[in-house]
């Protein structure tokens, strides 16, 4: 069953495509990420579903009901902003309460159902304390107990990680992905960070330029991108993307072997490289370099661990291979994959 | 020796008006210096000149400053007009402010949506404002005159009023107090709006989406959210308002001097009846001074209030 789908969503902003034609579909207890750069459109997207924006045309369903017309509060949704826009003048209580007590629900079930979602969340002490005595991580929390409470049909959540710091943002991360999956809602999570969306998502939907590229697993993301744009937006550092033969050939800097160290290199892809030099980076380190012909004189970087590490001064001729399987061939026009299925 | 050349001649190196502008405690002072004495000049000395006054017998035609102690303060207390005076002050300033903070309320709201010809909407809210009051007021005197009040005219035109209605604005009691506090609400109103207007546009927009998507309702929306937060300005506003309107004389001047029978008198006027058209300025400071005490507790209550209610 789809919880939420769109057909043929469309917002047009003075002529500027903001959302353009999406068809998407969110099935029940998904995780759904939406990923892309900037104003590509998937906070318009969102905030759409939400009921926040109307679409210039095209329809949105929930629950296999057409809501596209209704308010917000018609359709059984809620939200989590990236600034969680908690009511600065309500106590943490009054805040997680306000949804309920809009519905109408009763003095002792707002009791009730509030201090249940505060112990989920484990901000029971915090009920009295008003959001500027919070930290960033207690206001995320208090603003995930705000939507979750009166258990909406599909969550919106917009880069609610963004504002926490680096540390704080990993443990976050792995709480909420244990939560969704504890409840079981359906969850539509905007971001433009691609960690955490494979990190949180069963399928990750990548967006440019108001348009869906790809719609898939996490790993078929990575593994299989459908476009040059996926190819560089996923991953890093990006995919190498080279020209040759009137096609453009991808492959990813981990997937680059020095020929010395692989036994059989017949069959495979030759990267003959001109090396710059090495970033360290702990447990990887980067080689960044030029190719040599037969390629166009092209930069790619390599990615080799550190445990073998590479002794090679700046200038040095490297001669790279990469496994046939781990090759991605692109149309040089369109940029969309030419090898279909990648099993080339 | 270029940075001598460029020096204004007269002036040493090592002291003079270059030091003074190079030392930050001097500027400082000396940028301040204005505002100071133009306190000190408008405010200050006639506040203390009033003090002086009250205490005294002084009048236009005798400027000696004999000592009486509170005698004034006791005659204007035993005087009948000073208990009107003091009803129409409370009457005047709290119905025209409750009017002026209700519609300022809903106009900022409706001037926060975008829609056509908002512009035109707000220049003519802000009209009032910029307008000198003494041209608006007697405006307004025309309008509510005896004889061509558009108000009567129109609604005789139209059948609203028979041929036996024909109200005298400015001339009977109560439609005088209605007409001083009908006035100063449409001069007023601007102000309050745009105070208002900026403390709605400081709300971010998340916060609205947010009650939306949690399901409030239009009067939930702005009880529960809206108006809490814009309380703080919406008292700054009210504080404003209750200083200009307890203030006031300008709008009562010109359309009704007080009258008829003492019915639209307030303080801020008969203080100047009494001390400048009657020439007793003793007792007319000691009227003024009676607002003081009032305005400085107003203040003081209000910003407390304000303060406490702030959010962020």
């Amino acid at each position: 069953m789809q919880t939420v789908e769109t057909v043929a969503l469309t917002k047009t902003f003075d002529s500027v495509r903001a959302v353009d034609g999406i068809d998407l579909a969110a099935r029940e207890g998904e995780f759904l990420v939406l990923l892309g750069p900037s104003g590509c459109g998937k906070t318009t997207l969102l905030r759409m579903i939400a009921g926040l924006e109307t679409p210039s045309s095209g329809q949105i369903l929930i629950n296999g009901q057409d809501v596209t017309g209704l308010p917000p509060r018609a359709r059984d949704i809620a939200m989590v902003f990236q600034s969680y826009a908690l009511y600065p003048h309500l106590t943490v209580f009054n805040n997680i309460a306000f949804p309920l007590r809009a519905q109408g629900a009763g003095k002792a079930a707002v009791h009730d159902k509030v201090t249940w979602a505060a112990t989920m969340f484990g901000i029971q002490t915090l009920l009295d304390r008003k959001p500027r005595q919070l930290s960033g991580g207690e206001r995320q929390r208090v603003a995930l107990a705000r939507a979750m409470v009166r258990e909406p049909a599909v969550f919106l959540l917009d880069e609610p990680l963004s504002n926490l710091d680096a540390k704080l943002r990993t443990s976050a991360r792995d709480e909420l992905q244990l939560f969704q999956r504890q409840i079981g809602t359906t969850t539509i999570y905007v971001t433009h960070d691609q960690i955490e969306a494979m990190g949180l998502g069963h399928r990750v939907a990548v967006l440019n330029a108001g348009k869906i590229c790809q719609i898939g697993t996490p790993q078929e993301i990575y593994a299989e991108p459908t476009d040059t744009f996926v190819a560089t937006f996923i991953g890093a550092p990006p995919m190498n993307l080279v020209a040759q033969d009137g096609a453009i050939v991808g492959f990813r800097p981990e997937h680059m072997q020095l020929a010395e160290r692989v036994a059989e290199t017949a069959g495979m892809l030759v990267v003959p490289t001109r090396m710059h030099r090495i970033e360290y980076l702990g447990a990887d380190e980067l080689v960044y370099g030029t190719l040599e012909p037969p390629f166009p004189e092209e930069k790619v970087i390599a990615k080799v661990s550190t445990s073998q590490p590479v002794s090679a001064q700046p200038g040095d001729r490297l001669e790279f291979v990469v496994n046939q399987r781990d090759v991605k061939r692109f149309d040089r026009d369109s940029g969309v994959r030419a090898d279909v299925g990648g099993a080339a | 020796m270029a940075a001598t050349e460029t020096r204004a001649p007269g002036v040493s190196p090592n002291g003079g008006l270059a030091g003074v502008l190079d030392s930050e405690i001097w500027l400082g002072r000396l940028m301040i210096a204005p505002a100071v004495v133009y306190i000190v000049a408008l405010v200050g000395f006639p506040f203390v000149l009033a003090l002086l006054y009250s205490v005294s017998s002084v009048t236009v035609g005798s400027p000696e400053l004999n000592f009486v102690g509170l005698a004034n303060f006791r005659r204007i207390v035993e005087n009948p007009t000073f208990w009107e005076a003091l009803r129409n002050t409370f009457i005047f300033t709290i119905v025209s402010q409750v009017i002026v903070l209700v519609l300022a309320k809903i106009l900022a709201m409706a001037l926060l949506k975008d829609f056509r010809g908002k512009w035109l909407v707000r220049l003519l809210i802000l009209l009032p404002w910029v307008a000198p009051i003494s041209l608006g007021a007697i405006g307004w005197l025309w309008t509510f005159d005896s004889i061509y009040s558009i108000i009567n005219w129109t609604a005789r035109a139209l059948g609203i009023f028979g041929p036996d209605t024909w109200p005298i604005w400015l001339g009977q009691p109560n439609l005088a107090m209605a007409s001083v506090i009908l006035v100063h609400v449409w001069r007023l109103l601007p102000l309050a709006t745009v105070i208002i207007l900026a403390g709605l546009t400081s709300i971010p927009q998340d916060i609205h989406d947010a009650a939306e998507v949690d399901g409030a309702g239009f009067w939930r929306h702005l009880f529960v959210i809206t108006v809490p937060l814009v309380l703080p300005i919406l008292l700054v506003a009210l504080l404003f308002g209750i200083v200009f309107t307890f203030t006031d004389m300008i709008v009562i001047f010109i359309l009704t001097r007080g009258g008829p029978y003492d019915s639209t008198q307030v303080l801020a006027s008969w203080a100047y009846f009494t001390g400048i058209d009657g020439g007793d300025l003793a007792e007319g400071s000691a009227i003024a001074l009676f607002l003081f005490p009032l305005l400085v507790a107003v203040a003081v209550a209000f910003l407390r209030l304000a303060r406490r209610t702030e959010v962020t």
